[in-house]
């Protein structure tokens, strides 16, 4: 080869220049190496006419550059939303927010930045990716098939200009030296075939576009059983107490949540009981009171009458029934309280759940007698107890109602009490944990002081004027479950592996070209030229080379050293 | 107290000092990365500036020839000629921080054996600290950070071992291992201790190992990148005939070509990527076994969807017209300030389901 023809060497295009040169200049050799997209510039505006407006906008959606548009996107678009808080993720801390930024709150509010995730914003750049990203895998599923069924391109003119590329001088004969191209290629796999005299063709590595779009068709089937998931999930949660039970119909639970497709007498028919709910804590040094070991020990049935079954629901291992899951949420205390009218009638005794506020399971709650109380006058009246509860009370004198550990060390309860109107009938809706006091009266003792008193296990505080008692019988501990039933997982499970290997496939494997050609010189002896390209810069494809052509040279060795020039040709030794 | 729990304190004090003594090392090894550099910069073999222009005739054929017996040629194996792809230099890479000086590769060497011994030290006081905990080493972010740093030494080390071209990346290594190794004992220290009920499952050790080493490969990319982008504004300086400033012409022309840092940036990201991938489905899976909802939102599980997203744009953009080169670059490095940010900052500043991790 002159040098001096050879001009486009010398011009090589600048780091500037853009990387799709690569493939125009070598023609139709290297084409096709992908099914991507061809990029046109946003300029070229579109003919007149709907029809020609609509085109170019979908090429415009369709495009590499769109595509990656709306990814960067969707990453800033995710960003509010761990920053700002979510009414999905924790409703009181919004309503924090919302009294204590009276200025930002309403332009966050209508920016939908307290559900980021399914706000109009949010979902209208995730449809549009997805719209995109259907839009480029049909065409490219095409053109890939046609890809396939077709043979790889045959050699550009100057194979020099291949990022690998060699040279030997043979004797052997150019038919033979093709022979034994094509059928060593053949047997690595490549799919070989000669478009001309001398010459082959040849190409492997198809599983990479192959993984690339299994990897994006997964991603679909993951969002479609996600967006499904949605439709047709349904999450509720149910707080019992030791020896309670739950069974799975709509009226059991405490709260609950479903999608719009989501059908009330789908719900799995099990059922289970609370035997024991377990909680052990670190006893000594600096990390006392740290939580080792939660356990809800259940007896629980599948089906209508199914038989009973004994099983252990862990933080991380939820109970598998009838295809929902059960897992546990949170727990803490229930005192066992008996209130008992002037008469010394038992009315109320229950096991009532309380509120923990720390980690040391400082709670708090109400004890509500809606009815069955008579004064000592015989007038019929509502009592209400606020308490506060300590699994392990610091001792008399040492600060307040604080518990120093999670554990039951030294349970104290403390009571004040109420009679009135609970106000329950009112149509507003109330926490179970807080009493509503606006029509009651709180109890005095004789001193005129408010009524409380600490109560251990088993003690009794009285109401004034013989109105009756409050006894602190016992201690059992609560566990609250979420019932969970998630129709999409098993396809989106399928989706993500699918993805991952997509992925694997797209990335580790180098879909490649390799040429040889051989043909005889003026002194008639056989040049053999080789050269590879790549879809990406790989080191692997110059030594793949350099193994073929070891191979291949072992068949054709180089003819013996006739003219000196053959040492060095333009002393472009590297 | 009873006897185990003495033997885990003993435990826990025996990895104290084993993780204070790599820092020790390390910090030899980081000196004499310095005297690396510095009689490097001495040396004048193999400069850039003269190879740019030498390299326009590489692409005509090449052949071997090696005489034998009665003087005839034969062609030991055909050699191959390679050419970058269009639209990057043909530059070649620096000679690397030595510089070609003796002295400067001594002490190099030197820095390296000391890096392999900070890593075993080092890596003597993650085990040891797993041992006393009795489950994996990664409970909180103190123990987060000793093993983030113990394997992205390792990854270095079996790169210089598979003998990748690596010995650039030693003098950054070995000061964001210190760096790190400083923060994680002074700031995020946190005694040997057992787990919430929480991070008691198998998924621990997968989620988070898979994640750890995520961050180490990531966090080699990015040192890539960020080189990868000095190095180019010094190659395209040189490229228009301009005089670099004397710290370029005597840091950066010792560093691998631009191609070349892109490449092995590129190689490292694609390569993790698959993980990263699975790391983030891991913990989709777990939190569904723990908290009952595959996918909440959660600041953590966002943080990593937003790194992800970030990564994807890259790989993306490096298919994409107009986006090859610096822009995908800069992606690289914001998808990088995603990772750490995931890691400091949501544990720090945000609180989410995860942060009872024990910061
Ligand atoms: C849901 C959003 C998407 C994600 C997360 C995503 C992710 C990725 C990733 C990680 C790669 C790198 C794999 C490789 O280099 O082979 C890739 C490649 C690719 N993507 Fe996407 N993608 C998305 C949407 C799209 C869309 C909408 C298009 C169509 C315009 C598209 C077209 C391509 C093409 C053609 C490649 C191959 C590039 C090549 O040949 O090197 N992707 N994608």
């Amino acid at each position: 080869m002159s040098k001096t023809t050879d001009t486009t060497d010398t011009t090589r295009p600048g780091p500037a220049a853009d990387g799709a040169a690569n493939e125009t200049d070598l023609g139709a050799a290297g084409a096709q190496l992908s099914t991507a997209p061809k990029e046109e510039s946003v300029s070229t505006l579109p003919a007149m006419g709907v029809i020609g407006w609509i085109r170019w906008f979908w090429r415009q959606l369709t495009s590499m550059r769109v595509a990656l548009l709306l990814l960067l996107l969707l990453s800033l678009g995710a960003i509010p939303g761990s920053l700002i808080p979510q009414t999905s993720i924790d409703e009181l801390k919004v309503t924090d927010f919302k009294a204590k930024h009276d200025v930002l709150a309403p332009v966050y509010d209508k920016l939908g930045l307290f559900h980021v995730y399914s706000s109009v914003w949010f979902s209208a750049i995730y449809i549009l990716l997805f719209i995109s990203l259907i839009g480029c895998i049909v065409p490219r599923t095409w053109q890939f098939v046609g890809q396939l069924r077709s043979r790889p391109p045959g050699a550009p003119k100057r194979l020099t200009r291949l990022p690998a590329y060699t040279t030997w001088r043979t004797e052997s004969e150019p038919e033979a030296v093709r022979d034994a191209a094509l059928a060593m290629l053949k047997k690595r796999r490549f799919r070989a075939h000669s478009p001309r005299d001398g010459e082959v063709a040849s190409e492997k590595g198809f599983l990479r576009e192959t993984g690339n779009l299994l990897f994006h068709i997964a991603l679909i089937v993951l969002l479609v059983s996600f967006a499904s998931g949605q439709l047709w999930k349904s999450e509720g949660g149910k707080l019992v107490v030791d020896g309670d039970g739950f069974s799975n119909t709509l009226t059991q639970y405490d709260d609950f949540k479903a999608g719009t497709l989501f059908d009330a007498n789908k719900l799995a028919p099990f059922s289970f009981t609370l035997d024991k709910f377990v909680g052990t804590y670190e006893k000594n040094g600096p990390n006392r009171g740290t939580p080792r070991k939660y356990e809800a020990h259940v007896t629980y049935s599948e089906g209508a009458n199914g038989k009973d079954k004994k099983g252990v629901i862990k933080v991380n291992t939820p109970l598998e029934v009838d295809g929902s899951k059960v897992y546990l949420v949170s727990h803490g205390y229930a005192p066992v309280v008996s209130v008992k009218d002037p008469k010394g009638k038992e009315i109320y005794r229950d096991a009532v759940p309380l509120l923990p506020l720390d980690s040391n399971a400082t709670s708090t709650g109400a004890i509500k007698v809606m009815d069955g109380y008579r004064d000592a006058a015989g007038k019929k009246e509502q009592l209400g107890f606020q308490t506060m509860f300590v699994p392990t009370y610091a001792g008399k004198g040492k600060g307040s109602m604080f518990s120093t550990y999670p554990g039951l060390d030294f349970p104290v309860m403390a009571v004040s009490g109420f009679h009135g109107d609970l106000g329950v009938n009112s149509g507003l809706p109330q926490s179970v944990y807080q009493l509503d006091s606006k029509h009651m009266t709180q109890y005095k003792d004789s001193k005129g002081n408010k009524l409380a008193k600490l109560l251990l296990p088993g003690e009794t505080m009285k109401l004034p004027h013989g109105e009756g008692s409050i006894q602190f019988v016992g201690i059992k501990q609560w566990a609250s479950f979420k019932i969970s039933h998630q129709p999409g997982t098993p396809f989106a499970l399928a989706g993500a592996l699918a993805a991952i290997a997509g992925l694997a496939g797209s990335l580790f494997i180098q879909r490649r070209r390799v040429w040889v050609r051989a043909v005889r010189g003026e002194d008639g002896v056989t040049v053999v030229e080789m050269a590879g390209l790549g879809r990406s810069e790989s080191a692997k494809l110059p030594e793949e080379l350099a193994d073929l052509a070891a191979t291949l040279h072992s068949v054709a060795p180089s003819a013996p050293d006739s003219a000196a020039s053959a040492e060095t040709p333009e002393g472009a030794e590297k | 107290m009873n006897l185990a729990a003495a033997t885990n304190e003993n435990l826990a004090h025996i990895s104290n000092v084993l993780i204070y003594s790599s820092m020790a090392v390390y910090t030899l090894a980081f000196f004499a990365h310095i005297a690396e550099w510095t009689f490097g910069a001495r040396s004048k073999v193999g400069r850039t500036a003269a190879a740019l222009t030498e390299t326009a005739t590489a692409a005509a054929p090449a052949v071997q020839v090696k005489k034998q017996g009665g003087g005839t040629a034969v062609l030991d194996r055909p050699k191959i000629v390679t050419r970058s792809a269009a639209g990057s230099r043909d530059v070649p890479d620096g000679p690397g921080a030595a510089g070609g000086s003796e002295k400067g590769d001594l002490y190099g060497r030197m820095a390296i054996s000391l890096t392999v011994l900070g890593f075993l030290v080092e890596a003597g006081g993650v085990v040891a600290r797993a041992m006393s905990v009795q489950r994996a080493p990664w409970g909180n972010m103190y123990e987060f950070s000793i093993t983030f740093s113990s394997v992205a030494v390792a990854a270095y080390l079996i790169l210089l071992i598979v003998k990748k071209n690596v010995r650039w990346l030693g003098l950054a290594l070995v000061t964001t291992v210190l760096l790190d190794l400083g923060v994680a004992t002074t700031v995020l220290y946190t005694k040997s201790d057992q787990l919430v009920p929480a991070l008691h499952s198998y998924w621990l050790w997968i989620h988070v190992s898979t994640a750890i080493i995520c961050g180490a490969m990531f966090y080699m990319g990015f040192v890539g990148t960020a080189l990868y982008l000095f190095r180019d504004r010094y190659e395209a300086k040189l490229a228009r005939g301009e005089q670099p400033g004397a710290f370029a012409e005597s840091v950066l022309s010792r560093l691998p070509s631009a191609a070349s840092l892109d490449k092995f940036a590129y190689r490292i990201n694609a390569a993790v990527f698959p993980l990263w991938t699975f790391t983030i489905i891991a913990g989709a899976i777990w939190a569904g076994d723990a908290w009952g909802t595959y996918w909440g939102w959660d600041p953590k599980e966002t943080w990593s969807f937003i790194t992800w997203v970030v990564y994807a744009c890259y790989l993306h953009a490096r298919a994409t017209a107009g986006w090859k080169g610096r822009k995908a670059a800069y992606l690289a490095l914001f998808a990088f300030a995603c990772w750490i940010w995931n890691y400091y900052g949501v544990n720090i500043f945000i609180n989410g389901m995860h942060s009872y991790a024990g910061v």
